[in-house]
Parts: C-alpha cells; sequence; structure tokens
C-alpha cells in the first residue's frame, strides 16, 4: 500500500493499469466499491483525453490524509497544444473533431473537485474525490497521532 | 530528565551507546534470571487472582512464553514487534476464556515485577539504578499501552463488523412480490441517504432479480436540486440493471421542483400514489407489450 | 480470451471476460457487426458482467454497436451491468436511453424473444 501511483500515458493499452490503479488506491483509502468505481472511471476519461488528443501524458494519484476526511487526487498532466476553449470543452455535448467526446463534463460529474489549467504549453487537469470518516476511523486517528509519553 | 518519546509509528529515538548499552545489559540480566522473576511473576498472578480460569500448569506455560517475548520487546521495542506480541498474547490466552483486564493485569504485574527486581540489583548504585529506570520504564510502559490499545482496537473491529451486519439487515428495500420491489422513502433527503438508498436499491435489483421498482416518496416533503437529479439518477441507473421505475407520491411541490430543474418527467414514470404505482408496476410485469417497456415510444 | 462470442440459433451472444483497451473495443464492435450481418442473426446480446468500469467511450460504442446491428437486422440486448458501474454510468453526459438492457443473460434472452416477434400474436 503506498500512497502515490504514477502512470504514464503513452497508449490506450495504459488506461489499463490507470484504472486498476486508480481502484487500488481508492480502495485502499477505503472509499466506498461505488466511489472507487466513480473514480477509476473519471480517471479512463481522463486518459482518454490524454491519448487522443496528446498521445502522451502522466496520471498522478496521491493519496490525501486528513484529521477528519481522505482524499484522492488526480493529476492528469500532458504537453500538448492545450485547450483552446475551456469553458466550451467543459460545456455538456460538446465533442472534439475527432468525435471522440473529452470526456472531461463526465469526469467532472464523478469527481468532487475539478480543476484544469491549460496553456500552449500543455494541460493539467487535476481533480478530486473526497470521504469523510466515521466516528470510529476519527477515534483511531486521533490515538494514532497522539506522541506517547514517557512512563 | 523528561523526554516525550515518538509516535508510536515511530521506533524510538536512536539511544547513544551509553544508553544502548544500558538496555542491553538489563534485557541480559532479565534473560540470565528469568526462573526466578518468572516464579515470582506467577505467585504475584495467583496472589492477585488472575487467570482463574487456567490450571496452575497452564498458567506455567504461557508465563514462559509470554515473559520471553516480553523481554525481546523491551530489547527491540519496535511498533511491529509490540504489536505482534500484543496480537499473540491475546490470541494464546483469550480463547481460553481469560478477560482483557486480566490481560492487561498480568502484563502490569510482570512491568512491576522486573522494575523491583531492577531496584534491589541497583540499590547501591542509584545512580546507575536511574539510569536503568531510564531505559527500562518507557520500555516497560510502550509495551502495556500497545496491549490496551490492541484490545480497543479489536473492540472496534468488532463494533464495525456488527454495524455493517445492522446495516446489511436494515436495508428499506421491500420485496412485495416476484420481480416488484418497493423503496418507500421517509423524512428528510440528503445527498448521503440518497446514495445509500440508490446503492441499496441496486444491489436488491441485483439480488432479487427484480423488473420493476417503485419509489414512494409520499413522506419525503421537499427535495433539493442535488437529490432530485439523484433520484434522476437513481431510475436511469436501475433501468440500466433491467428494471422499470415508478415515482410514486410525488408531491405537487415536488413535481414543480423537478419541472424547475430541467427534469423530463415525460422520462419518468410517475403516479400520484403508492396503490396506483402498484397497479401500474403488475400492469408492467403481467402484461409484456411487443416493444420492451423501457425504451419510450420509439420508431420501429 | 478477451470476449467469447457464442452463436445461439439467431441470437449471438458476446461475452466481454476483461477491461478492454479501447482499440479491443472498436475490434469488438466491428468484430461483431460483421457476425451479425454474416450470420444474419436476429438478436444480439453484449454480456458486460466482468466490466468494473465503463466508461463513456464503451458506453458510446456499445450504442453505436446497437445501431449498426438494427440496421443489419438484430436487436442488441447488453446484460450484466454491475450496479457500482451503473451509477457511475449515469454521471455522463449521454443518452443512454437508445440502449436496451436486462439483469443477466436470462432476461437478455427474454428481452430479445420479445423483441424479434414483433407481430406476433401472442407475447407472453
Amino acid at each position: 500500500m503506498g500512497d502515490e501511483a504514477r502512470v504514464p500515458i503513452a497508449s490506450d493499452a495504459d488506461m489499463v493499469p490507470a484504472r486498476a490503479e486508480a481502484r487500488a488506491l481508492a480502495e485502499d483509502l477505503g472509499f466506498s466499491p461505488t466511489d472507487a468505481t466513480l473514480i477509476a472511471t473519471a480517471v479512463s476519461e481522463i486518459a482518454r483525453n490524454i491519448v487522443s488528443h496528446v498521445g502522451l501524458g502522466e496520471i498522478v494519484m496521491t493519496a490525501i490524509v486528513e484529521p477528519d476526511r481522505r482524499g484522492l487526487r488526480v493529476v492528469a498532466s500532458d504537453e500538448g497544444p492545450g485547450i483552446r476553449d475551456i469553458e466550451k470543452a467543459l460545456e455538456h455535448g460538446y465533442t472534439s473533431r475527432k468525435g471522440l467526446g473529452l470526456g472531461l463534463p463526465g469526469a467532472r460529474r464523478l469527481m468532487d473537485d475539478f480543476d484544469i489549467a491549460s496553456s500552449s504549453g500543455g494541460t493539467t487537469v487535476t481533480m478530486t474525490k473526497w470521504r469523510f470518516l466515521d466516528e470510529l476511523e476519527r477515534l483511531r486517528e486521533r490515538r494514532n497521532s497522539r506522541p506517547a509519553e514517557r512512563g | 530528565m523528561t523526554t516525550t518519546e515518538g509516535t508510536p509509528d515511530r521506533k524510538p529515538a536512536a539511544a547513544s551507546t551509553a544508553e544502548a548499552s544500558v538496555l542491553k545489559e538489563l534485557v541480559a540480566y532479565l534473560r540470565d534470571d528469568r526462573s526466578d522473576l518468572r516464579a515470582e511473576w506467577t505467585r504475584r498472578i495467583t496472589d492477585a487472582q488472575l487467570l482463574s480460569v487456567m490450571t496452575p500448569s497452564e498458567i506455567s506455560s504461557e508465563v514462559t512464553a509470554v515473559y520471553d517475548n516480553y523481554v525481546d520487546a523491551l530489547e527491540t521495542g519496535s511498533v511491529e514487534t509490540l504489536q505482534a506480541y500484543a496480537r499473540d498474547l491475546s490470541e494464546r490466552i483469550i480463547p481460553r476464556g481469560v478477560e482483557t483486564d486480566e490481560v492487561l493485569g498480568i502484563v502490569l504485574l510482570l512491568r512491576d515485577v522486573l522494575a523491583r527486581a531492577l531496584f534491589v540489583r541497583h540499590q547501591d548504585d542509584l545512580r546507575m539504578l536511574d539510569r536503568v529506570l531510564d531505559s527500562y520504564e518507557p520500555a516497560a510502559n510502550r509495551i502495556a499501552v500497545t496491549v490496551g490499545v490492541s484490545f480497543v482496537e479489536e473492540r472496534e473491529r468488532v463494533i464495525r463488523e456488527q454495524q455493517d451486519a445492522i446495516h446489511e439487515l436494515s436495508t428499506p428495500v421491500l420485496q412485495v412480490r416476484e420481480r416488484l420491489l418497493i423503496l418507500p422513502i421517509i423524512g428528510v433527503l440528503d445527498t448521503q441517504r440518497a446514495r445509500q438508498l440508490t446503492e441499496q436499491l441496486l444491489a436488491a435489483i441485483q439480488s432479487s432479480r427484480a423488473k420493476v421498482v417503485v419509489i414512494d416518496i409520499t413522506g419525503v416533503a421537499t427535495i433539493d436540486v442535488t437529490v432530485a437529479n439523484h433520484l434522476v439518477q437513481t431510475v436511469e441507473a436501475a433501468r440500466l440493471m433491467g428494471a422499470s421505475a415508478i415515482i410514486t407520491g410525488l408531491s405537487s411541490k415536488i413535481a414543480q421542483t423537478l419541472v424547475d430543474l430541467g427534469v423530463d418527467l415525460a422520462m419518468m414514470r410517475t403516479v400520484g400514489d403508492l396503490q396506483g404505482g402498484l397497479e401500474e408496476a403488475e400492469r408492467l410485469l403481467g402484461h409484456r407489450p411487443a416493444e420492451p417497456e423501457d425504451i419510450p415510444q420509439v420508431a420501429g | 480470451m478477451r470476449v467469447a462470442v457464442l452463436r445461439q440459433g439467431d441470437y449471438l451472444i458476446a461475452s466481454i471476460q476483461s477491461d478492454l483497451t479501447d482499440s479491443e473495443v472498436l475490434a469488438l464492435r466491428e468484430e461483431l457487426a460483421e457476425q451479425v450481418g454474416r450470420l444474419r442473426c436476429r438478436g444480439l446480446i453484449v454480456d458486460v458482467g466482468a466490466l468494473d468500469v465503463i466508461d463513456s467511450f464503451v458506453a458510446r460504442s456499445l450504442s453505436s454497436l446497437a445501431a449498426t446491428a438494427r440496421l443489419r437486422g438484430a436487436s442488441t440486448v447488453i446484460v450484466g451491468i454491475q450496479p457500482h458501474v451503473a451509477i457511475a454510468m449515469v454521471h455522463f453526459d449521454l443518452d443512454l436511453h437508445p440502449l436496451v438492457t436486462a439483469l443477466d443473460l436470462d432476461e437478455g434472452l427474454d428481452a430479445l424473444a420479445r423483441l424479434t416477434s414483433q407481430g406476433a400474436e401472442d407475447g407472453r
């Protein structure tokens, strides 16, 4: 169990490990099976976005540990020509010339936080899903974060 | 001279050579004198009437193993060793009917027995005694705390299991007849609850192979945007699993909310009341049209 | 073997057994469309029970497969969508209504029977 997974995206074959890593990391963080599927699906959309528009990029998935909640942050970056009109790309029903659709609106709906930064130097999509800890988990957190005292 | 130890998740800070050798020496002593010290410990256990469910010979054999592991744990002090020790302790003793307070009790008694032995050993050199205790006390207390915490965690694990079992059993989805489920929703519906209900409904569709689900919201006063979207999504998700959903008990207020939100009510089957909804469900189940019921009117 | 394809009378049953790459999805679509036409199938079932992710591309591909099969005279039913996957799918900006779906293979065969018996006097 690690807290980060890094998947290079160079072809559509890479989408399979990207989904699997996303699901594994989500499960390690205690996300429900449904949320793990939502996350893996969003990662799939984002990975395809890289493959079909740029061809080369990277997805980095990180576990975020906070006292009351856990998060899985996915950062997908590429060095492509950039999305000229981000607003438009996020609109419902927008499809690129290739007709594949950018998948971004879908990914945004699947995750909680979603951000895109795009320029002619490349595009970075940052998306995060959160889950709140329940009573028992919070008790355990508090226990484990207190320093042990000397006899 | 009080310093706070590191968190239980880290190894104790590397001791200086002198401290390390003090620890090494005291551990060697505890090993060399183990017969006597074990006997003393056993005596105190019996005096305190702990481990009363075990016979003297059982106690004796347990004591041997536990003592040796304790000294090992003093020596290495790593979290993993301690936790393994605590687990081992529980697994050895608790199945025999020993209570957790007894386990902690005997660990603390052992701590006391060894501390006293150290007092006696170094009684002529109080400075040395001081250094030995500086080394011994935190190590011994870490063991006690780890054992205590492991019981708490075990309890919490049991609570969690029970919670899950209760959650499983208390699904609000009712199977009224073959292939037909009802999900009555009552009270305030927030996003989290809506999500849970959706998951439970879909799981029920799968396990009971339902073809029609009636979602009754008579008992829901208002819904907000998020929940309304959730309802629509639930209906669609049910369809993807081959089940038709009928929404009943839609108040005119909620109907208006849905319309205002742009929900296409034509895409949702709605019926005024539960009774009507059940009749519609029967119709869907009993009379199958030539076209599948899960596509709205589509030309050929 | 990623996809097992069986013929059952007038029907073709395709079971996807593991996660597929986009190219494999496209290849499958071409393959099934071709078989449906060549074998003059009246019904196609695609079992996606083994997929734990169905994203918008796969969903769209299934829709387009169904449309192509329709042009070749076959109805298509998608079966086996898992609960978690169904929940994910409804987040897409896609109209999934054209897809005919059923819970599992048995239900799918029933649905095909109904779909392909248009004009039959007494639908069950």
